[in-house]
């Protein structure tokens, strides 16, 4: 049963050929015409489905002209539309009007790309910022990635709200802390926010084009630097979409081990944005107790795995370390001192009223936003949307072990908050389970290289949400396109969405609750 | 009443832990404090740009300011301008698209200024090389006293770096 696949097929009919070569094969794959895109992000809509990306790829070394793909989120089910378009008449409807993630996928797809979305609402570049040359589509096989570009002249035109007493605040790139660079340009009134603009870009690091340039083992040390503060969980999707069309079969207890990996990395994150946001609401206290913890948790990581962030440690087969009963039980010693201090913590938290006038009501991303923006992670789950891929599309040891998904309705700065703080606790349970259940045997196999044209996907729930990659192999087996969704690129939208009505001083709180990566948006 | 139990009960976290750190924290500390105290007055102020990283970088930055590290007790501190810092720290790839702010913020902070580099990206431009994106290390876009390779660099490294590029003054 899939129930994607029949809305499709009820839309559409035989137009819809559902083959190709994508892995997993468990996952449904179609290609359409193209004059019938639009007509299958209808029949996707009216199927409740989330649209998870939409990319395009430049597949001439393949002797085709450019793919464009959508892909959809049903529950537990993905899927794929493709369309085909001859290089020199590279347009396609676009499915924005259904979609609203589309807007900015849209953008990039234009910008990097240089295929056109007919009927798209705003065309101004994204990522491309104003002063690259007009024809620089970075991502097209004849783009030469290794010399610098000319600066040409150009300006951005931000939306404009007017009216009386409406002003203007730029803030950024630079920004006042140790955090990533971005722009942001606030209309408001009095204090209140009637417009936020977020102007992304600045981080661009051509990565998606980059990976085109390395073999497959060195990509996932690239996607391991996609958002370093999420080396785990990219470098263990970009793993999985690879093993998935080389058909390599991982050892348990290298399973066992990426979900330990993986489940310290969200730990480790979400401590840290707990203190981050008390610390915006003027409670610093939280901040050192969270930072501390977090430091307890790299320094463990550093010993067992030898590196804080456990980078690197993920490679295509499985990872390349191993634990002892040794290091189990510096786990478990560590974990047990954690949860209590956590705990008592947390009581603080809950009792603390100055706090709680500062977190509740504040930034509220309501449910239908959520939905609308086809929001992932924490921010969806935060604002009433139940999911997450260790649940939905679980890889083992989840299925075995089960997860615990918070969900709450409020969507406000407490509810993403409070959301974190459960997870914490819920990921703990989860480590302990790993380490009492792992199996033994090898931590690796091995990986071969793909076969030409091919692809593969795969989804994983990092600690901000559910990170996507879709390679595809070149006419050799080399890496031809992969395409890299961090959760941020949709849930920037909703963090536009959360301010407004907000008093400007509460941005950075606002802020904090969602924190989004620059980086892996911008790529 | 709570939070007081609490501050009671973690004590001066900079002592236990694990002891080789605290070790090293202790070893680079001291020489920190003493150069910050006789170079700077006592206190060095920090301008912290990411000028393209993948934030790997800057949550090590951060952890030096967390009660392990605790780097203020050295005398250094992070500042929003740069026009009151005495070095900018700056982590890379310098990406096209950032390499007018970070020149921008360079010419603003008077001189005379240390420009400290991080990571292999800031050093070299790391993995992600010279592309039409990114334009490779620091070095490429302003001067650069000293480097702190790694990736990231741990936050010990980071203090050792910083204390070499104080003591080249
Ligand atoms: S050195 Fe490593 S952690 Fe730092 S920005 Fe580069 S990839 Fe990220």
């Amino acid at each position: 049963m899939s129930i994607l696949k029949d809305a499709i097929l009820s839309a559409i009919g035989p137009d819809a050929k559902f083959d190709g070569r994508n892995y997993p094969a468990s996952m449904d794959f179609c290609t359409v015409p193209r004059g019938k895109f639009i007509d299958t992000a209808r029949a996707m809509k009216k199927a409740n489905a989330l649209l998870v990306a939409e990319w395009s790829a430049d597949e001439s070394p393949l002797g085709r002209g450019f793919g464009v793909y959508a892909c959809y989120r049903w529950g537990a089910e993905y899927l794929i539309v493709k369309i085909e378009l001859p290089y020199d008449d590279p347009i396609f409807t676009s499915i924005s009007g259904k979609f609203l993630p589309a807007y900015r996928f849209e953008r990039q797809m234009m910008s990097l790309m240089g295929v056109v979305p007919v009927g798209h609402p705003d065309l101004r570049p994204w990522i491309k910022f104003e002063d690259w040359p007009e024809d620089a589509w970075p991502l097209r096989k004849s783009f030469d990635a290794s010399k610098p570009m000319p600066r040409v002249e150009g300006e951005y035109n931000f939306v404009r709200a007017e009216g009386e007493g409406v002003y203007e605040i730029p803030v950024g790139p630079v920004h006042a802390g140790i955090i990533e660079p971005g722009h942001f340009r606030f209309q408001a009134v009095g204090e209140d926010i009637l417009n936020l603009e977020e102007r992304l870009g600045y981080v661009h690091k051509g990565i998606e084009k980059r990976f085109e340039s390395l073999s497959w083992q060195e990509g996932s040390m690239l996607a391991g630097r996609v958002s370093g503060d999420t080396t785990v969980a990219h470098s263990l999707a970009y793993c999985i979409a690879l093993e998935s069309m080389t058909g390599c079969l991982v050892p348990q207890r290298a399973q066992w081990l990426r979900a330990l990996f993986l489940e310290r990395e969200r730990i480790a994150n979400h401590l840290g944005d707990i203190g981050a946001v008390c610390n915006d609401a003027a409670f610093a206290f939280m901040l050192y107790q969270m930072s501390r913890l977090r430091e307890l948790m790299m320094q463990t990581n550093h010993k067992l795995f030898s590196h804080r962030f456990i980078m690197d440690r993920i490679i295509p087969g499985g990872v390349s370390v191993d634990i002892d009963s040794g290091g189990k039980e510096m786990i478990l010693s560590e974990l047990k001192q954690l949860l209590k201090e956590f705990n008592r913590l947390m009581a603080i938290y809950d009792e603390n009223s100055s706090l709680e006038d500062r977190v509740r009501d504040t930034g509220i991303l309501i449910p239908e936003k959520a939905r609308e923006i086809c929001a992932v992670g924490i921010v969806a789950r935060a604002s009433g949307m139940n999911i997450d891929c260790r649940m939905q599309n679980p890889f083992p040891p989840y299925d075995r072990i089960g997860v615990n998904v918070p969900v709450l309705i409020y969507g406000d700065v407490n509810a993403r908050v409070y959301i974190r703080i459960k997870e914490v606790r819920e990921s703990v349970r989860i480590i302990r389970e790993i380490l009492e259940t792992l199996p033994t045997g090898p931590t690796s196999a091995d990986c071969k290289i793909p076969a030409p044209d091919c692809s593969g996907f795969a989804a994983v729930e990092g600690w901000r949400g559910e990170i996507v990659y879709w390679l595809q192999s070149g006419p050799n087996g080399e890496i031809n396109r992969c395409m890299v969704r961090d959760p941020s690129s949709v849930n920037w939208l909703g963090l536009e969405q959360a301010v407004l009505g907000n008093i400007v001083p509460d941005f950075p709180l606002c802020n904090k609750s969602f924190n989004q990566s620059y980086s892996g948006n911008d790529l | 009443m709570k939070i007081l139990k609490q501050i009671l009960r973690t004590g001066i976290v900079t002592e236990p832990l694990q002891s080789e750190v605290s070790a090293e924290i202790r070893d680079v500390g001291a020489k920190l404090d003493e150069v910050i105290r006789k170079r700077f007055r006592g206190s060095l102020t920090i301008r912290q740009v990411d000028a393209g990283s993948c934030n790997g970088c800057e949550l090590e930055i951060h952890a030096i300011n967390n009660p392990i590290y605790n780097c203020e007790q050295f005398g250094i501190h992070f500042t929003a301008s740069p026009r009151f810092a005495d070095m900018l720290l700056v982590t890379g790839p310098v990406t096209r698209n950032m390499e007018i702010a970070l020149r921008r913020t360079y010419n603003s902070t008077p001189p005379p200024k240390l420009v400290v580099a991080v990571g292999d990206c800031g050093c070299n431009g790391g993995i992600f090389g010279e592309t039409y994106a990114s334009l490779g290390g620091i070095d490429k876009v302003i001067p650069v006293d000293v480097y702190i390779p790694g990736c990231p660099p741990t936050p010990i490294a980071l203090l050792n770096g910083i204390l070499r590029a104080v003591g080249s003054r």
